[in-house]
């Protein structure tokens, strides 16, 4: 039951062509200085606050009248051709005391950015990168300073030094500070172990010049991103100072107009609305600069600032394949799809479930094929066995099956009809009512498939409740009891248990009991050993067989081990590269492969080759998804392949009344002897 | 469980003296001159002595914090210097009023963030929505948004009163007509938080594999969503709730003084103003002490929402 060298094989070059990308990842700093301005939200931003500044500069050449200039006949006028913006309570043209209000403001801001950084940078990166007691210490401190709100201690600090905008920027830094130390601290822990930095250190670099130039390099986009953040904060602090008249300013500011407008609001609310909107609209340009730059550099792409869809898309193509790269997801697919044939195993009115000719794509304007024309029957009772490497489409076959396809992924054609019922035209207003009492599912993450925060009892009884209408003391018997029938001793207590409290052999026994609350006529198992340790997974196996001997539940087990296959199926459907390549009872598939891709992986199981011989193995690995050739998808890793099996798309077709094969040459080889007669 | 709460606890002692301790190097080490600030440019040396002595200024900074420490313990926070009332009552007659505005603020942020989050989970139009809103939130200045609010409900639609605060238990309805616009105000920037980390943890918890082992049972959407996800998010969430709670405490500041509401905020802008010290000073406790009962709410919450914590 262990992995054999076929098996791992993908893995091995998954793993090559992973490390052969991170370059583009740790040289990300010159790249998200240009893919900033390439950004619609980081070019605007920087656009905005560029323009800012150089307003504020140009302020006493651009703005048409002095800040100060009074003119009692023309008080608090609105917009018009000679004030653009307005008058305030003295006559005084707001454009101009806005564009005059910039550079004080934003010098105020400076002093408190620079407090902020000296403080911030060298404190967060010497704990990183020496650890031990002054990381402790700093730990402890920036802990104790974050718990205080910082508004208080500037206002005792204004009320020593009064109305002194420094004093109160400065101190806002210090209050500040702790939260930049905290995630230097943290991008500098991640630096420290690199290669680059090992490399210096080897080199006989001095520490503090490793900090100095290595680690502030590769630190700098987050230091950026709170710096811009914290540019808008004070900003915003400023602004509520000088509203609250704590603040002495020769210039007019931002806060202070709008504190001023707030005077006469029951004559006119205009005032209020220029100096408000610039402030809120600056703020929101330092926040979104902040955020687009720590997206860019936290080595994700531009759609992290919508993690939903990102993970989504993540999961898709975890479900997908292991296997399968970007280029291959670049490219465009083309749909091959076999011919129609029932074969042996043809459509019978006593079959529970019917597959037929299932695809599975992802969504979007380049949809790629996951799995095309799985077609496979079970009947009432039967165990069918679906097997393969990973990423030849089992799993993904499987959740179809279910229609639990991840978001990204759908069923878009082919039948799975259950009971007469065709549940993918039906949608989940068919599933609905088939879902744990036609269909159970028990998954291959044992603990991952618990919800940690319920106990088991709980979850257990949730789903009795969906199926039976009882009282909860019949729930609680009959939660006992299918504890005891997956042969949990004490099921009283590990009702009350919580996941985490459990092993994961126990997490699977709960997982099927729970599959098992609605008497289901069919077991869908993805894998349900493999996680787990290898003494526990043959419990887990007798436990299902006898399972399945008792309630004659039918059971679609998806597995890429063989020896499950040999001690549980009935069937069994081999997989490869999205489409089903063989079918046959298992005897005939153990004894008579019909395939070359069952033969070879047959040939390179350890448990069933002889002890002495060396064992073969199969090379190259399952093209992935959208990288599919016309042909026989197996042909460029068959030793037997012919100029034939690339021609055209191949049917699957019955073999000796026996096997089902997407062989075309099947025939001749088993005349020649390549293929056990 | 307990265990954790006395951990707490113990560490919260720490908390209180660093903050007065902070408050005290500001008014002593710091190089301006508390007195002078008080009494103005036209003070006279004499008058100045006797400020200082008054407030103890003349004494070794480490004196006159064990002074005021050792007073403190005994719940005596000094005399307002403009008052003359013991700053302890001023700010007690005051807390009220802050409270309800903060917990009326967090509570509705809460329910309409959570609610706008979770919809933002499962739809993708509603959930860049979120993120919208909460981005233009968090920049709208909470003083400025106030008095949008007033201009628009109070002085053109005259649904609310423009300022003021009535004690609920003389006029309740007074009182909650009160609190209506400066809750809103301190609850927009707060909805905005809460929605986009609820969005995000919800999101997360949705894509964890018990959803479709739950799912594949016949659990319900509904069910899976509020019972399961947003349980299993409930950490995060609460998390930002209780640094929502602090937000609002200091929103305050600026909020109470625009709707003239008599509590903490408006406190510490008067003294500020007026250099009252000893009642800054109390305000700074205070404020400390609420951050910590909140911090430890939201410590016993944890151990609530996730059973990992109630064992340790």
């Amino acid at each position: 039951m262990t992995e054999n060298s076929v098996l791992s094989e993908p893995i091995a070059t998954l793993v090559v062509s992973e490390t052969s990308d991170t370059p583009h990842v740790t040289t990300a700093r010159p790249h998200w200085a240009r893919s900033l301005l390439r950004q619609p939200r980081g070019f605007t931003a920087v656009t905005y606050l560029a323009l800012l500044v150089l307003a504020g500069l140009l302020a006493s050449s651009i703005a048409p009248f002095p800040p100060d200039q009074q003119s009692l006949a023309e008080v608090l006028q609105g917009p018009s051709s000679s004030h653009l913006l307005g008058t305030d309570t003295l006559g005084r043209d707001v454009l101009s005391r806005l564009l005059y209000g910039i550079m004080p403001s934003l010098q105020n801001s400076l002093i408190a950015l620079v407090v902020f950084l000296v403080l911030g940078i060298p404190v967060g990166i010497i704990a990183g990168y020496r650890g031990g007691r002054f990381d402790a210490i700093v730990g402890r401190v920036t802990e104790l300073m974050l718990a205080v709100p910082p508004i208080i201690l500037v206002l005792v600090v204004l009320g020593v030094f009064s109305s002194s905008p420094p004093a109160a920027m400065v101190t806002l830094a210090v209050l500040a500070a702790p939260g930049l130390v905290r995630v230097v601290r943290g991008a500098t822990l991640a630096v420290r172990e690199e290669l680059f930095v090992t490399a210096a250190k080897v080199a006989g670099v001095r520490p503090a010049r490793i900090m100095a130039t290595h680690v502030l390099r590769r630190v700098l986009g987050p230091i950026l991103a709170q710096a811009t953040v914290f540019a808008g904060v004070t900003l915003a602090v400023q602004a509520a100072l000088a509203f609250l008249g704590l603040l002495s300013s020769d210039a007019p500011t931002w806060g202070g107009m709008i504190g001023e407008a707030s005077t006469v609001i029951t004559e006119t609310s205009w005032l209020l609305i220029p100096p408000g909107v610039i402030l809120a609209v600056t703020v929101l340009a330092l926040g979104l600069l902040g955020d687009t730059i720590r997206d860019l550099t936290s080595g994700e792409a531009a759609n992290s600032a919508r993690p939903g869809r990102r993970s989504r898309r993540a999961a898709a193509a975890r479900a997908g394949t292991q296997a399968e790269s970007r280029e291959a997801l670049a490219q465009d697919t083309r749909s091959s799809r076999a011919p129609a044939d029932e074969g042996s195993l043809g459509a019978g009115s006593d079959a529970l479930l019917e597959v037929r000719h299932l695809a599975v794509t992802t969504a979007g304007s380049q949809p790629i094929t996951l799995v095309d024309d799985a077609t496979f029957v079970i009947h009432p009772g039967e165990v069918v066995g679906v097997v393969g490497e990973s990423g030849c489409g089992k799993s993904v076959t499987a959740l179809a099956v279910l229609g639990l396809l991840p978001e990204g992924l759908s069923a878009s054609a082919g039948q799975v009809i259950f009971h007469g019922t065709d549940l993918v035209a039906g949608g989940s207003a068919a599933y609905r009512p088939v879902r744990g009492s036609g269909m159970g599912y028990v998954a291959q993450d044992a603990l991952g498939s618990l919800d940690p925060s319920h106990t088991i009892g709980s979850q257990l009884m949730e789903v009795i409740a969906v199926h039976e209408d009882t009282s909860k003391a019949q729930r609680r018997a009959r939660a006992i009891e299918l504890l005891e029938q997956v042969k949990i001793p004490d099921p009283e207590r590990v009702l009350r248990m919580y996941p985490h409290e459990i092993s994961g052999g126990m997490a699977q026994r709960v997982n099927i009991a729970i599959a098992l609350a609605g008497r289901p006529q069919l077991l869908v198992a993805d894998e349900p050993t493999t996680a787990l340790d290898v003494t526990v997974q043959g419990e887990i196996l007798r436990l299902l067989r006898d399972l399945q001997q008792s309630t004659q539940m039918a059971v679609l087990l998806i597995t890429h081990d063989w020896g499950v296959i040999a001690g549980i199926a009935d069937r069994a459907v081999v997989m490869y590269a999205g489409e089903v390549v063989e079918r046959a009872d298992v005897q005939t598939l153990f004894t008579h492969p019909r395939f070359p891709y069952t033969a070879a992986l047959l040939a390179a199981e350890p448990s069933l080759a002889a002890e002495s011989s060396r064992l073969p193995t199969l090379p190259g690995r399952v093209p992935p998804p959208g990288s599919w050739p016309t042909g026989c998808r197996f042909a460029s890793r068959c030793a037997f392949a012919r100029d034939q099996c690339t021609q055209g798309p191949i049917p699957l077709l019955a073999v000796s009344g026996q096997s089902d094969t997407r062989c075309i040459r099947i025939e001749e080889l088993v005349s020649e002897g390549a293929m056990p007669r | 469980m307990l265990r954790l709460v006395a951990r707490r606890l113990l560490w919260s002692v720490p908390l209180v003296l660093a903050a007065a301790a902070v408050s005290f190097i500001a008014v002593g080490l710091l190089p301006g001159d508390a007195a002078r600030s008080l009494l103005g440019q036209n003070a006279t040396e004499e008058q100045l002595q006797q400020a200082r002595h008054q407030l103890g200024l003349d004494l070794p900074l480490w004196e006159q914090y064990w002074h005021w420490l050792t007073n403190a313990l005994q719940g005596d926070l000094g005399t307002s210097l403009i008052s003359r009332t013991p700053v302890v009552d001023e700010l007690n007659s005051r807390i009220g009023a802050s409270l309800s505005l903060i917990i009326g603020a967090t509570l509705l942020a809460a329910v309409v963030g959570i609610a706008l989050g979770v919809r933002g989970a499962r739809r993708g139009r509603i959930g860049r929505l979120v993120d919208t809103v909460s981005v233009i939130g968090l920049a709208v200045p909470d003083f400025w948004l106030g008095l949008i609010l007033v201009v628009v409900f109070a002085v053109e639609l005259q649904l609310f009163p423009p300022n003021g605060y009535v004690d609920p238990l003389e006029d309740p309805i007074g009182w909650a007509s009160s609190l209506v616009l400066p809750v809103i105000t301190l609850a927009v920037p707060a909805v905005a938080i809460i929605a986009k980390q609820t969005r995000d943890a919800v999101a997360t918890a949705l894509d964890r594999p018990f959803v479709r082992t739950l799912r594949a049972a016949g659990i319900s959407d509904r069910s899976i969503l509020f019972r399961h996800a947003l349980r299993n998010a409930a950490i995060p969430i609460l998390t930002v709730v209780g640094l929502v709670f602090v937000g609002a405490l200091s929103g305050t500041v600026a909020v109470e003084f625009i709707f003239a509401i008599p509590g903490l905020g408006s406190t510490a802008v008067q003294a500020t103003a007026a250099h009252d010290f000893p009642l800054i000073q109390g305000v700074v406790v205070y404020f400390t002490l609420i951050v910590i009962v909140v911090n430890l709410a939201v410590d016993l919450a944890y151990g609530y929402f996730n059973p990992r914590v109630r064992l340790t």
